[in-house]
């Protein structure tokens, strides 16, 4: 455990750094920063100027190697727009972005487990085949769709849920601002964990449902019935909790689609979060700020991913860690 | 009986009184202030954020005119001399009383901020006559000192005193802490997500009717998420509508819809000296001839905007109203087989896809429009922050630019668009046409210094009929802004053309 953990560290710098490298290199690529910063009529001079306090003029090893060592100090830089240090920035947002994607997993969890099962043992009645189709409707249609038709329907029509924000929120523990405190928190949460959930809840309805077909036709269910257990058990039990295994690795695929995602639904929601603060970078570009979150999240996927192979091994104690080739 | 008749009047009277009480705003715009700095950056945001906790010497009414504020009147001493009389007993956020010093701390601030020196440049210097006197000193005359004094927003000297820096990346004083005179104090600020502010109860303007008492304000820049904002009711006040909602904000009944023409011009330069084509003054009438302004307001813009042949907007002095927008496909084909290209020739074109309303469409209707008189254009559009750089290079045959004249006068876009380019003043800067004109640049000086508004007015219009005539550029369109709000939200009243709602004046019902 302690030697794959290790290992697992050591993969994690190799991987920073690599990201790291990429989003230095696309800097360059997005626009000129100091065009985001001043009027139309400032002399090309004045900006001269600037470009060069900023250190922009020297050559890319340059700064990148400048980059890399405060790096290695925890100071990812300042951004140009906030004029604070651009990892504390994002930080800050951090809770709104999780608070989303948790309520996300949970709104998935619920709905997909059930829906997924229904449509395994029941292939041929009408409720299975509406869930298929439904399921393949999510697959084909993009999130900033679906989170339009809701935004329509919900708040413009019926006017029943907000449209953008995330409403009153609170600090608790002193750094965490949470929304999950009050009845307005929660209102504002509905349609943008709904929408990030919609998209990912096709593809595990489907996947629930094929490979729980897979094991009802396994012998070990078939003994099951004949020791005459009760069907609830058999489905939710053993059956269950043999599908889970593909379906865990397929989620830490996802966890980087959830990524992509809240980046979309933050923007049309105008959620407070990482992926709406990114967003808005781009169009500033404000490179520090986009470097600083390419590292986080690349972070954020290296411990999510590592948890998902500490969860295998839980899951089904036969998968050793040692012999996972990790 | 007429007793009663009166009792009863002056009854609804004064329940129509009591019915007008203060109110919430909740808005949403695409732009916020970058920094709590008024001298930071000259931008939408940050004058709109001026308008709201600071007020002006003076400023732009609806209709146009100056309107004295913080300045209560004015007089010109000598050519190079106006003095200022300030208004007395107003009071800043912080408590503090405003003085002459103010002015004379803030103007100077102003001559060191990058942004705001091409403008302030101008002053020479500011003198105190007494404690509510100031005389503002030019360099030479200067007919738009009054159009320069409305960015002249005074600050709370004592306040920011020995701590003003102007920084553009950094975190300063200035760009945190905030006090004006204005009528809100900002009260809460999450940058990019939310401004809060409440009514000063000390402003000094108690004649306006004004009666928003807190200001929500949420920059929304997704135009479906700020319309969806104000259809479902959770905001009061929007800006930008994009043209293609603006039917659907016409239907509904508890929206009203605003509309106003702005000065703001859109333009395509020529490069002529990437293309010696375009050196040909045929070629360049042909261009002008062959592309349809009215059609693409109408189909593009839905009617929202207004095509132009000309650079000043019509309230502007060098406006010719004579100078209209012309298509004409057969004139423009023959003045291409006068000039030797029949045949016509492949050009490349740059322009933005998020900084003007449509702009990528515009400029695919272009190059549909120039394929008639077989120039193949070869279009690339890009987002507004790797755009400007390319413009500043030059990088293509054909550009796009929208320009909007800070000192809402035609010379600022004569300066600026089609001045030959000289690195030393800045003229020309965005002259992406490298068209220069030694008659337009002659009459740009004199239009600077000439007291005279009749013959300023003729120096300018001058310069538009030859540029007219040379087909220097292809003027398209004048944008408009569009606003929405709530019915019982009487905007109409408070939004101007260089969209600084003065939102202090608003009133709800």
């Amino acid at each position: 455990m302690l030697h794959f953990l290790f290992r697992r560290v050591i993969q994690a710098i190799i991987v920073m750094v690599v990201i790291s490298i990429i989003s230095f290199l696309v800097q360059g690529r997005l626009g000129d920063p100091v065009q985001q910063m001043v009027g139309q009529s400032v002399s090309l001079e004045d900006r001269e100027n600037l470009r060069e306090e900023l250190g922009l003029n020297d050559s890319l090893v340059d700064q990148y190697m400048r980059f890399a060592k405060n790096a290695i100090k925890g100071d990812l830089g300042v951004s140009y727009y906030y004029k604070e240090p651009a990892l504390e920035v994002i930080l800050r947002k951090v809770p709104a972005t999780l608070e989303l994607s948790f309520s996300a997993i949970v709104l998935i969890i619920v709905i997909s487990i059930p829906c997924g099962v229904i449509a395994a043992i029941r292939p041929k009645s009408l409720l299975s085949k509406a869930l298929m189709f439904f399921s393949s409707i999510g697959l084909s249609v993009p999130i900033f769709i679906i989170a339009i038709f809701l935004v329509y329907f919900f708040s413009v029509e019926w006017q029943i849920a907000p449209s953008f924000g995330r409403g009153e929120t609170e600090v608790i523990f002193s750094f965490w601002e949470t929304g999950f405190t009050s009845w307005d928190g929660l209102q504002h949460l509905f349609l943008p964990s709904l929408s990030l959930a919609l998209a990912l809840m096709p593809l595990f309805v489907r996947l629930i449902r094929s490979e729980m077909m897979e094991v009802l036709q396994s012998e070990y269910i078939k003994f099951a019935w004949a020791k005459g257990l009760s069907p609830m058990r058999i489905y939710f039990v053993h059956a269950l909790k043999n599908t889970l295994l593909p379906i865990i690795t397929v989620a830490g695929i996802q966890a980087g689609t959830l990524v992509a995602y809240t980046i979309l639904t933050e923007t049309i929601f105008q959620w407070p979060g990482m992926g709406f603060l990114f967003w808005d970078a781009i169009s500033r570009v404000d490179t520090p700020l986009i470097s600083a979150y390419l590292m986080v999240v690349g972070a954020m996927f290296v411990i999510t991913n590592t948890l998902v192979d500490l969860i295998y091994g839980l899951v089904n104690p036969t998968v050793r860690l040692s012999s996972h080739g990790l | 009986m007429k007793n009663i008749a009166y009792l009863l009047a002056s009854f609804f009277i004064l329940t129509t009184s009591f019915g007008i009480q203060s109110a919430p705003l909740s808005m949403a715009f695409d732009a916020d202030p970058v920094s709590l700095d008024p001298h930071e950056q000259l931008s939408e945001g940050t004058l709109q954020l001026s308008h709201l906790t600071f007020d002006p010497l003076i400023r732009w009414s609806q209709n146009g005119d100056i309107e004295p504020r913080l300045a209560t009147h004015w007089e010109q001493q000598d050519e190079v001399t106006l003095r200022l009389h300030l208004r007395k007993n107003v009071e800043f956020h912080t408590g503090n009383a405003f003085t002459a010093k103010d002015v004379i701390f803030t103007i100077q601030r102003l001559k060191r901020s990058t942004d705001f020196r091409a403008m302030f440049d101008a002053i020479r210097d500011v003198k105190q006559v007494d404690d509510f006197t100031v005389d503002v000193i030019t360099h030479q005359t200067t007919p738009l000192l009054l159009n320069i004094l409305t960015y002249v927003f005074p600050m709370d000297s004592k306040f920011y005193q020995g701590r003003d820096e102007i920084i553009k990346h950094g975190e300063t004083f200035a760009s945190k802490n905030i006090s004006g005179t204005g009528p809100f104090i900002l009260k809460h600020r999450e940058s990019g997500v939310r401004l809060d502010f409440v009514r000063f109860a000390n402003h000094w303007d108690k004649q306006s009717k004004g009666n928003v008492d807190s200001i929500k304000m949420t920059p929304i820049r997704s135009d479906s998420t700020r319309l969806a904002a104000l259809l479902s009711g959770d905001v009061d006040f929007i800006f930008p509508i994009s043209p293609i909602d603006i039917p659907r904000v016409k239907r509904s009944p508890n929206i009203k819809f605003i509309g106003m023409q702005s000065t703001r011009i859109l333009l395509l330069h020529m490069n002529q000296a990437r293309r010696v084509e375009f050196r040909d003054q045929r070629v360049r009438k042909a261009i002008n001839l062959a592309i349809n302004q009215s059609l693409i307001v109408e189909k593009i813009l839905k009617g929202f905007s207004e095509p132009a042949g000309q650079l000043s907007f019509s309230q502007f002095l060098g406006h010719v109203p004579e100078i209209k927008p012309v298509y004409d496909l057969e004139k423009a084909k023959q003045l291409m087989i006068d000039a030797g290209y029949e045949k016509g020739f492949r050009i490349s074109m740059m322009s933005p896809n998020n900084r003007y309303i449509q702009d990528e469409r515009v400029s695919q209707a272009i190059v549909a429009m120039l394929s008639k008189i077989n120039i193949a254009v070869d279009l690339k559009t890009l987002p507004k922050a790797q755009y400007f750089q390319e413009f500043d290079k030059r990088s293509a045959d054909m550009m796009m630019i929208g320009w909007q004249s800070d000192t809402n006068d035609s010379n600022n876009l004569f300066e600026f668009l089609v001045a030959c380019t000289d690195p030393n003043t800045g003229m020309g800067a965005y002259n992406a046409s490298s068209y220069c004109n030694a008659q337009i640049d002659e009459r740009i000086r004199a239009a600077n210094v000439e007291m005279s508004p009749s013959l300023r007015a003729k120096l300018l219009q001058d310069i538009e009929r030859i540029l007219a005539k040379e087909s220097a550029v292809v003027p398209l369109l004048w944008q408009s802004l569009a606003w929405g709000a709530k019915q019982n939200f009487k905007i109409e009243n408070i939004v101007n053309e260089q969209n600084f709602p003065h939102i202090g004046d608003l009133v709800v019902e």
